[in-house]
C-alpha cells in the first residue's frame, strides 16, 4: 500500500496536492490505517490519472441512472489485466477453477462498446472470462428471452452453471418476469453471483434471506452469493461465503471508520473504507465510501476462509442541513 | 384564485381561500398587540419550548422589540401596508415563515404565506398558536386576513397566488429566485427577494488575546451560534475569518481552541457531513493554488488557511464547520472581492465605525450587515439591505 501511494503522489498531480494539503509525507512509512484515502465522489469530479493518457486502453463508468455525473476510472493495459486475473482468482475461491456455462441475467447490448465500460458492462465482461457458452438471458428490450434460457438449461443439464447478473436486474426483470409467467426453469445446478448494491431492492423491502428464498422459488437455484465492490476498485471484490458473510481477499482490505475517521472496533457499525493493491493507472487503491458497514471477525469464519469478514449495512443516511439556502423545489 | 383541480393539492394550516386585503397603518396598534399575544402564548407553551429557535422568534416580537421598532420606523409620512403579500418561505430554516409573516403583518397588509412543505414540528406549533389566537374576537381582522398554506411546488399554484397579490417575498437560492420570477404578477406588483448570499468575519487578534478564560469561552459561543447552529448555512453565517493585528497565530490558536471545545460538546456531526467536508478539503487541495495551511480539530472543525483572495472568493463556502483564513492588516486589502452577494460581516474587537467606513469609503457592491460576532443570525425588519416595512408599504404624499 505505500508503494502504491508513492507511485500515486508522483504521478497524480492531484492526489499529490491532497496529500500535501492533508500534511502526509508519502516517503516514510506509515500503517495502513494511516493512508489517505479519496472520497468516492472525487471520481466523478475530477479525471485522475497516475499514468500518461495516451497509455488508457479502457475507461469505466459508473451507471448514473439518477442524472448525477458519473464517476470515470482510467485503466491502463496493466491494471485492466491485473483486474481480470484478480477477479478469476477471488471467484475460482467460491466457484472452483473449472469454467462452468455461464448465464447471464443481463442484456448482451450493455457491453456494445468496447472502450467505454459502465460497471454493469465490466462486471459482466470480467465474470465473463471464468465462463464459457456464454449466454445472455434477456432481449434488448429486458424481456426473458425464455427459449433460449431453457435450451441453455437443458444443454447444460448435467453441469454446474454459473449464473451472474446485477442485484436489482435479476430481481427487476428475471424473478419477476418468471414470477409473473408462473413458469419455472431448472437451474437446480446453477451457482448464482450476483452484486451492485441492494439500495433498489430495500426500497422494495427485499433482504438478502428473501432474495435467495424467492430466486430458489422459481429456478431452483441453491447457491446464490452475493458480491460487493466497486467501479473504483473492479477486480479486487469481496464475496460473500457460505456463513453469508463479505471477505476480504489477499489483494483488498477494509477498514470501518467512525465520523471522526477513527478505526472502529470489531462489530462497531460505520462508515466504509476500501483498499486494494489492483489500481495503478488511477489513484484508487484507498477510498472512502458512502456505505456503511461492520467489521465481522477476522480469520475464524465459520466457512473457514481467513482474513477480515464483515456486513455491509447500506448508504449513509442523507443529513438534511439546516440552512436558507433553497428551496422552493423541496 | 386556484384552479379547481389543484385545490386538493394545498393545505390550508390557517385560515382559508377567502383572502380579506385591507390595508392598515405600519405598526398600527391591533398588528401590535397581535405580535405581543403571539410572543407571550409561544412563551406559555411547553411544546414551543423545546425549540430554541421558535424561542428566538418569541423573543423578537414580544412587547418591548416590536414597540422599539415601532418607535425607530416613524418618518412622519403617512403610510398604508400595499396590500395583499404573497410569502415564499426557505424550506430549510423552520421558524423563517413566522418572521416573514410578521413583517407583512407589521406593513400593515394581508399574507399568505407558504410554508416549508417539509414537515418540521416548529411549523405546526406556530401555526396552531395563531390559529388558536384567531379564536379571540379583538384579532378577527387580522384572521381574515391572513392565511397559511402548505404546497409540494408547483408553478400553477404559485402563479394563481401571485396572479391577485401587491407583493411577494421570495427567500430561496438563485433556482428557485429565477423560476418565481418567471411567475407573472400584477404590473404594480413588488417584489422582494432573499437569496443566496455570503457572509464573512473580521477578528482583532490582540482583541483575543486580552480576553479572560471565561470571556474567551464566550465569544466562543457566540461564534458558535453564528455558525454551527445553522450547519454553517444560513446566509449570514460567516465562511471566511478575516484576521487583523499583531500576534495572529497566537489568537488563533486561542479562539479555535475555545470554538473547539463549544463544538465538541455541542454539535452532532453527521457522518454523511464529515464526508462531505473531506471531499470539500479535497476539492480545495486540487482547486486553490494558495493554501497555505489546512489545520484541523477533528472533523467537526476545518481551517483552510489561503494567501490570496481569489475573485470568486464567495464560491468557497464550507457547511458544519469549514472555515477559510485570511490574514490582513488593513482591510481594505480585501475590497476587491466584496461584490453583491456579500451581506453580513460579523465583528469582534474592531471598530464598527472604521468597518462602516471601509463599506463606504470604498464604495462596495456588497455587505449590508455589519454586526458583532453572535448577532450573524439575528433577522430584523431591515434585512439584506432592505427596510422591508417601509418596501411593503406605499406613502400617501399629501401636500
Amino acid at each position: 500500500m505505500s508503494e502504491l501511494t508513492q507511485h500515486h503522489y508522483s504521478h497524480c498531480p492531484q492526489y499529490s496536492k491532497i496529500l500535501d494539503t492533508l500534511g502526509f509525507d508519502p516517503t516514510i512509512k506509515h500503517t495502513v490505517e494511516d493512508i489517505p484515502f479519496i472520497p468516492v465522489r472525487l471520481f466523478k469530479d475530477y479525471e485522475l490519472l497516475s499514468v500518461e493518457r495516451s497509455k488508457i486502453v479502457k475507461t469505466m463508468i459508473s451507471s448514473g441512472t439518477t442524472g448525477q455525473s458519473v464517476s470515470r476510472i482510467f485503466l491502463d493495459r496493466s491494471t485492466a489485466a491485473n483486474q481480470t486475473r484478480v477477479l478469476t482468482k477471488i471467484a475460482s475461491d467460491f466457484i472452483g477453477t473449472k469454467r462452468l456455462p455461464m448465464l447471464i441475467i443481463d442484456t448482451s447490448s450493455v457491453i456494445k462498446d468496447r472502450n467505454l465500460f459502465s460497471a454493469r458492462g465490466a462486471g459482466i465482461l470480467g465474470f465473463s472470462m471464468i465462463g464459457h457458452d456464454v449466454t445472455y438471458a434477456l432481449d434488448e428490450d429486458m424481456q426473458l428471452a425464455f427459449t433460449e434460457v431453457e435450451a441453455f438449461c437443458n444443454k447444460h443439464k448435467d453441469e454446474n452453471i454459473l449464473i451472474f447478473g446485477f442485484t436489482h436486474m435479476i430481481w427487476e426483470y428475471f424473478y419477476k418476469n418468471l414470477a409473473k409467467s408462473g413458469r419455472q426453469l431448472a437451474l437446480g445446478n446453477g451457482i448464482l453471483i450476483h452484486g451492485g448494491g441492494w439500495k433498489k431492492l430495500s426500497e422494495q423491502a427485499v433482504d438478502n434471506d428473501t432474495f435467495k428464498r424467492m430466486l430458489n422459488n422459481v429456478c431452483g437455484v441453491k447457491r446464490v452469493c452475493n458480491y460487493y465492490g466497486m467501479v473504483e476498485q473492479t477486480g479486487s471484490i469481496f464475496m460473500e461465503c457460505e456463513a453469508g458473510y463479505l471477505h476480504c481477499s489477499i489483494f483488498s482490505d477494509i477498514i470501518m471508520r467512525r465520523t471522526d475517521f477513527s478505526v472502529c472496533g470489531m462489530h462497531e457499525a460505520g462508515l466504509v473504507q476500501l483498499m486494494s493493491l489492483l489500481p495503478l493507472s488511477y489513484p484508487g487503491h484507498s477510498i472512502l465510501t458512502e456505505d456503511t458497514g461492520e467489521i465481522v471477525g477476522e480469520d475464524d469464519c465459520s466457512c473457514g476462509r481467513l482474513g477480515k469478514y464483515f456486513a455491509i449495512h447500506g448508504r449513509i443516511e442523507n443529513a438534511e442541513l439546516r440552512g436558507c439556502s433553497d428551496t422552493y423545489a423541496s | 384564485m386556484i384552479p379547481m383541480l389543484l385545490k386538493d393539492n394545498v393545505t390550508y394550516l390557517v385560515g382559508d381561500e377567502t383572502i380579506l386585503s385591507k390595508p392598515l397603518e405600519p405598526y398600527e396598534e391591533s398588528l401590535c398587540e397581535f405580535l405581543y399575544e403571539l410572543s407571550s402564548t409561544l412563551f406559555a407553551s411547553k411544546e414551543a419550548a423545546a425549540y430554541p429557535d421558535i424561542m428566538a422568534f418569541a423573543f423578537w416580537c414580544r412587547k418591548a422589540n416590536i414597540a422599539k421598532l415601532k418607535a425607530d420606523f416613524g418618518d412622519r409620512r403617512t403610510r398604508l401596508g400595499l396590500g395583499l403579500v404573497f410569502h415564499i418561505a426557505p424550506s430549510n430554516v423552520p421558524v423563517n415563515f413566522a418572521f416573514s409573516f410578521a413583517f407583512g403583518l407589521l406593513s400593515g397588509n394581508a399574507n399568505i404565506v407558504r410554508v416549508p412543505s417539509r414537515p418540521f414540528p416548529q411549523t405546526d406549533i406556530i401555526c396552531d398558536t395563531i390559529d388558536q389566537l384567531f379564536s379571540y374576537d379583538r384579532f378577527s381582522e387580522i384572521k381574515a386576513t391572513t392565511a397559511f398554506v402548505r404546497y409540494e411546488q408547483n408553478d400553477e399554484i404559485t402563479s394563481s397566488f401571485c396572479a391577485n397579490c401587491n407583493a411577494r417575498i421570495i427567500w430561496g437560492g438563485d433556482v428557485t429566485i429565477r423560476n418565481v420570477r418567471n411567475i407573472p404578477m400584477p404590473v404594480r406588483g413588488v417584489e422582494i427577494v432573499f437569496s443566496d448570499r455570503y457572509s464573512f468575519c473580521v477578528i482583532d487578534s490582540p482583541s483575543v488575546i486580552k480576553l479572560d478564560e471565561t470571556e474567551l469561552n464566550t465569544l466562543a459561543e457566540r461564534f458558535y451560534n453564528d455558525t454551527y447552529v445553522m450547519d454553517q448555512n444560513a446566509c449570514s453565517s460567516p465562511h471566511l475569518i478575516v484576521w487583523q493585528g499583531e500576534e495572529k497565530e497566537l489568537a488563533k490558536e486561542r479562539f479555535w481552541m475555545a470554538v473547539s471545545r463549544a463544538v465538541t460538546e455541542k454539535y452532532q456531526l453527521e457522518t454523511l457531513n464529515a464526508v462531505d467536508k473531506y471531499t470539500l478539503l479535497c476539492h480545495n487541495a486540487i482547486d486553490i493554488d494558495d493554501i497555505t495551511s489546512f489545520k484541523e480539530h477533528g472533523n467537526h472543525l476545518y481551517r483552510i488557511t489561503i494567501d490570496s483572495l481569489p475573485d470568486n472568493m464567495d464560491e468557497l463556502r464550507g457547511n458544519c464547520g469549514y472555515f477559510y483564513e485570511y490574514d490582513t492588516d488593513v482591510i481594505s486589502d480585501i475590497a476587491h472581492v466584496i461584490n453583491t452577494r456579500y451581506q453580513t460581516m460579523t465583528y469582534f474587537g474592531v471598530d464598527k465605525t472604521y468597518l462602516l467606513d471601509f463599506v463606504v469609503k470604498n464604495r462596495l457592491a456588497g455587505i449590508d450587515r455589519i454586526v458583532p460576532v453572535g448577532n450573524a443570525l439575528d433577522i430584523n425588519v431591515i434585512w439584506d439591505g432592505y427596510d422591508i416595512v417601509k418596501s411593503l408599504s406605499r406613502i400617501i404624499d399629501v401636500k
